[in-house]
């Protein structure tokens, strides 16, 4: 075991498969040389030359089109958009592109790829380095999405990614990169499409994402400290494949349902789990389930208004308490 | 206009081969757009009637397994990379038998197992991807070369001038050529650009050299394509041709294609790369009744690949819910 950091889990997931698999390359803004605008990926170019670490002009399109056509004629990278909001300007190649052909073409060719990208907010960036897209990913057929919340996650999870034949959107959350954890030594392989049960507790389900896990564990120590509410918090981890029989198991045990969303409120993720929650286990349920979202807003970059948009913990405990005790 | 000496680099079988792949392109079309009026082909189609020397000549220059990257306007470069008739059209009906099962269309068209890897129908998205597959080869120390086609209308968007800027810097083996048809749909793209020759007098930004050829002659089209082909294959980095052509018909579907003033279509169909270059052979010593006899064979040809596409069924409903993912599925949760 070793203390890592998130950030430096970036490197070291890809890092892993780099050295397992000469077909996976890099390829991104300032990844190479600079090591990354958050120092996610230093040491890369090192270990692996610059034929496989590639530093880019900013270029989006080019970016996701050099990852689209070299993931259909053999090889297995892995690109980088910046920050998640960039995915305004190549959205055509994710949409439309990388998503869609092999489905057009009826299995005709494979897209193993990954594009991971810096996402969500807390970092009082304002309107268009803040956002959290992963909803906006997830409304695309063809495309498998992905959002660790711990820096064991981002090996495994990244591991799962690289293998997958498919193409997988990779969320890093900005601001959980100085967040740390002991990982095991050695390679960490995870599986797509699992949830993890974080926190156990009989009262209440919360279903969370990203940096909204470790938000909602604090809630959830809040509740037991000032309600004695015991929470359970389901890390939803992948949102393509989503693993429903964990969040609908957690869900009949409680009789309850928050999530807890840092998109923006409308077609946010959660809006699909309690779509789903409701028309199969509506019996198990003691009353309606509640999201808890970002507002409908842009983010503002002022610290006190950003606080005051994204989901805390004293909001979501709050919200929690109120919905079990009135 | 870059002068290409021809006959002495062409032989005869070359030429006839020319000959075939344009004359078999010319006649599927043919018959695609009739049966698009009698309302067998659905949806949309973009003919290439008229630009067949880009495609045939092009073709004609690339080695089996180099990538080929087209648009929605792609009939007849599959035509001329060997893609068999039949499957084609049974696509274009959108029958079982079809090249992808009718799921993609006259738009989407791929035959992967010749390298089309793609017909793309978002204007200028093929010119990135067509990076990643010269990437790709240029990884993998393959030898492949890719070739990427667009329209004069693509030049002026963003892609575009990524694409070539990103080919460039990283010195990709791959050939981008602009079908210069004059139109972008039904307006002129010379009054929509900054330049004259939309693909070529852009080449200098990027650091690459000015050619414009005769999109019409097609050994004009083989002998640039060869240069360039064979320039990537080397080592030798990108290159961007722009093929000035013109299209016979409509932008798709039964455009009338009125926009267009009746002596520039008059002077184009004279230009017509067929009975131009059947014309030439022929000076050349080539008997005229090859010539009969090649399109009476792809006439046959065309009428039983009609035939067999006509008699496919309608895709099995399960093919909805086939190849959304790599499994075969298209299952998105537990
Ligand atoms: C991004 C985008 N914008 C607009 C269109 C609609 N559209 C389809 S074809 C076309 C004209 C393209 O002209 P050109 O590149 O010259 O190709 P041509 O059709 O002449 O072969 C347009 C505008 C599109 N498909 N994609
Ligand atoms: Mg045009």
């Amino acid at each position: 075991m070793s203390l890592l950091t998130y950030r430096s889990a970036v490197a070291r997931g890809i890092a892993q498969e780099m050295r397992r698999d000469d077909r996976v390359v890099f390829l991104g803004e300032d990844v190479a040389a600079a090591g990354g605008v958050f120092k996610t990926t230093v040491g890369l170019l090192e270990e692996f030359g610059p034929l496989r670490v590639r530093d880019t002009p900013i270029s989006e399109q080019a970016i996701l089109g050099a990852a689209m056509g070299a993931a259909m004629t053999g090889l297995r990278p892995i690109a980088e958009i910046m920050y998640s909001d960039f995915f305004a300007v190549c959205w055509d190649l994710v949409a439309n592109e990388i998503s869609k052909s092999r489905y057009m073409s009826d299995g005709q060719v494979s897209f193993p790829l990954v594009i991971q990208c810096g996402n969500g907010a807390g970092l009082r960036f304002g309107a268009q380095h803040s956002q959290s897209i992963e909803n906006w990913a997830m409304s695309i057929p063809g495309l498998k999405v992905v959002a660790p919340a711990t820096p064991r996650d981002v090996v495994g999870l990244m591991a799962a990614a690289v293998r997958d034949e498919d193409p997988v959107v990779f969320f890093n959350h900005k601001a959980l990169y100085a967040s740390k954890e002991e990982v095991p030594d050695g390679e960490i392989v995870d599986e797509l499409g699992k949830a993890v049960v974080r926190r156990e507790g009989g009262d209440a389900t919360i279903v969370a994402l990203a940096a909204m896990v470790p938000r909602s564990l604090a809630a959830a120590d809040l509740l037991a400290e000032e309600h004695g509410i015991q929470a359970t918090v389901v890390d939803v981890r992948s949102l393509v494949p989503l693993d429903t029989q964990t969040i609908l198991s957690e869900v009949e045990k409680t009789g309850t349902l928050f999530t807890v969303e840092e998109n923006p409120r409308l077609c946010g993720w959660g809006a699909e789990i309690v779509s789903i929650v409701t028309e199969e286990r509506w019996d198990a349920l003691d009353g309606a389930p509640i999201r808890i979202t970002t507002p409908h807003i842009p983010l503002p970059s002022a610290d006190s208004l950003e606080d005051l948009a994204l989901p805390t913990p004293r909001r979501i405990a709050d919200t929690v308490a109120k919905a079990l005790k009135g | 206009m870059t002068e290409v000496q021809s006959s002495s680099e062409i032989s005869e079988e070359l030429g006839i081969s020319l000959y075939r792949s344009m004359s078999t392109a010319r006649q599927f079309e043919k018959r695609a757009y009739d049966l698009f009026m009698q309302n067998l082909v659905k949806g949309t189609t973009h003919l290439g009637i008229g630009q067949e020397a880009v495609a045939s000549g092009v073709a004609e220059a690339m080695a089996d397994g180099d990538y080929t990257f087209v648009t929605y306007r792609g009939h007849n470069h599959l035509v001329a990379r060997g893609t068999p008739l039949a499957p084609l059209m049974a696509e274009l009906l959108g029958r079982d038998n079809g090249l992808m099962h009718g799921k993609g269309g006259s738009m989407h068209l791929i035959d992967a197992e010749r390298g089309v890897l793609g017909s793309y129908a978002i204007i200028g998205a093929q010119l990135v991807i067509a990076n990643g597959a010269a990437w790709s080869a240029q990884y993998r120390g393959s030898g492949q070369v890719t070739v990427c086609f667009f329209g004069d209308g693509a030049t002026n968007i963003g892609a575009f001038h990524e694409a070539l800027n990103f080919a460039v810097i990283w010195n990709l083996p791959v050939v981008f050529v602009c079908e210069n048809n004059l139109y972008m749909e039904y307006t002129k793209t010379d009054t929509i650009t900054a330049v004259e020759h939309p693909a070529a007098d852009r080449a200098a930004g990027y650091n690459l050299p000015r050619i414009v050829i005769d999109g019409n002659d097609v050994e004009e089209v083989y002998l640039t394509a060869k240069k360039a082909v064979d320039l990537a294959r080397a080592g030798g980095g990108p290159s961007i041709i722009e093929a000035v052509t013109y299209r016979h018909g409509g932008h798709s579907r039964a455009d009338p294609a009125k926009y267009r003033d009746p002596a520039e279509v008059a002077e184009w169909l004279e230009k017509d790369p067929l009975p131009a270059y059947r014309a030439r052979l022929i000076a050349r010593g080539v008997d005229p009744s090859v010539f009969e006899k090649i399109d009476a064979e792809i006439g046959v040809e065309v009428d039983a690949a009609t035939e067999e596409a006509k008699a496919g069924e309608w895709p099995k409903p399960e093919r909805l819910y086939t190849n959304v993912w790599a499994d075969g599925g298209a299952e998105w949760r537990n």
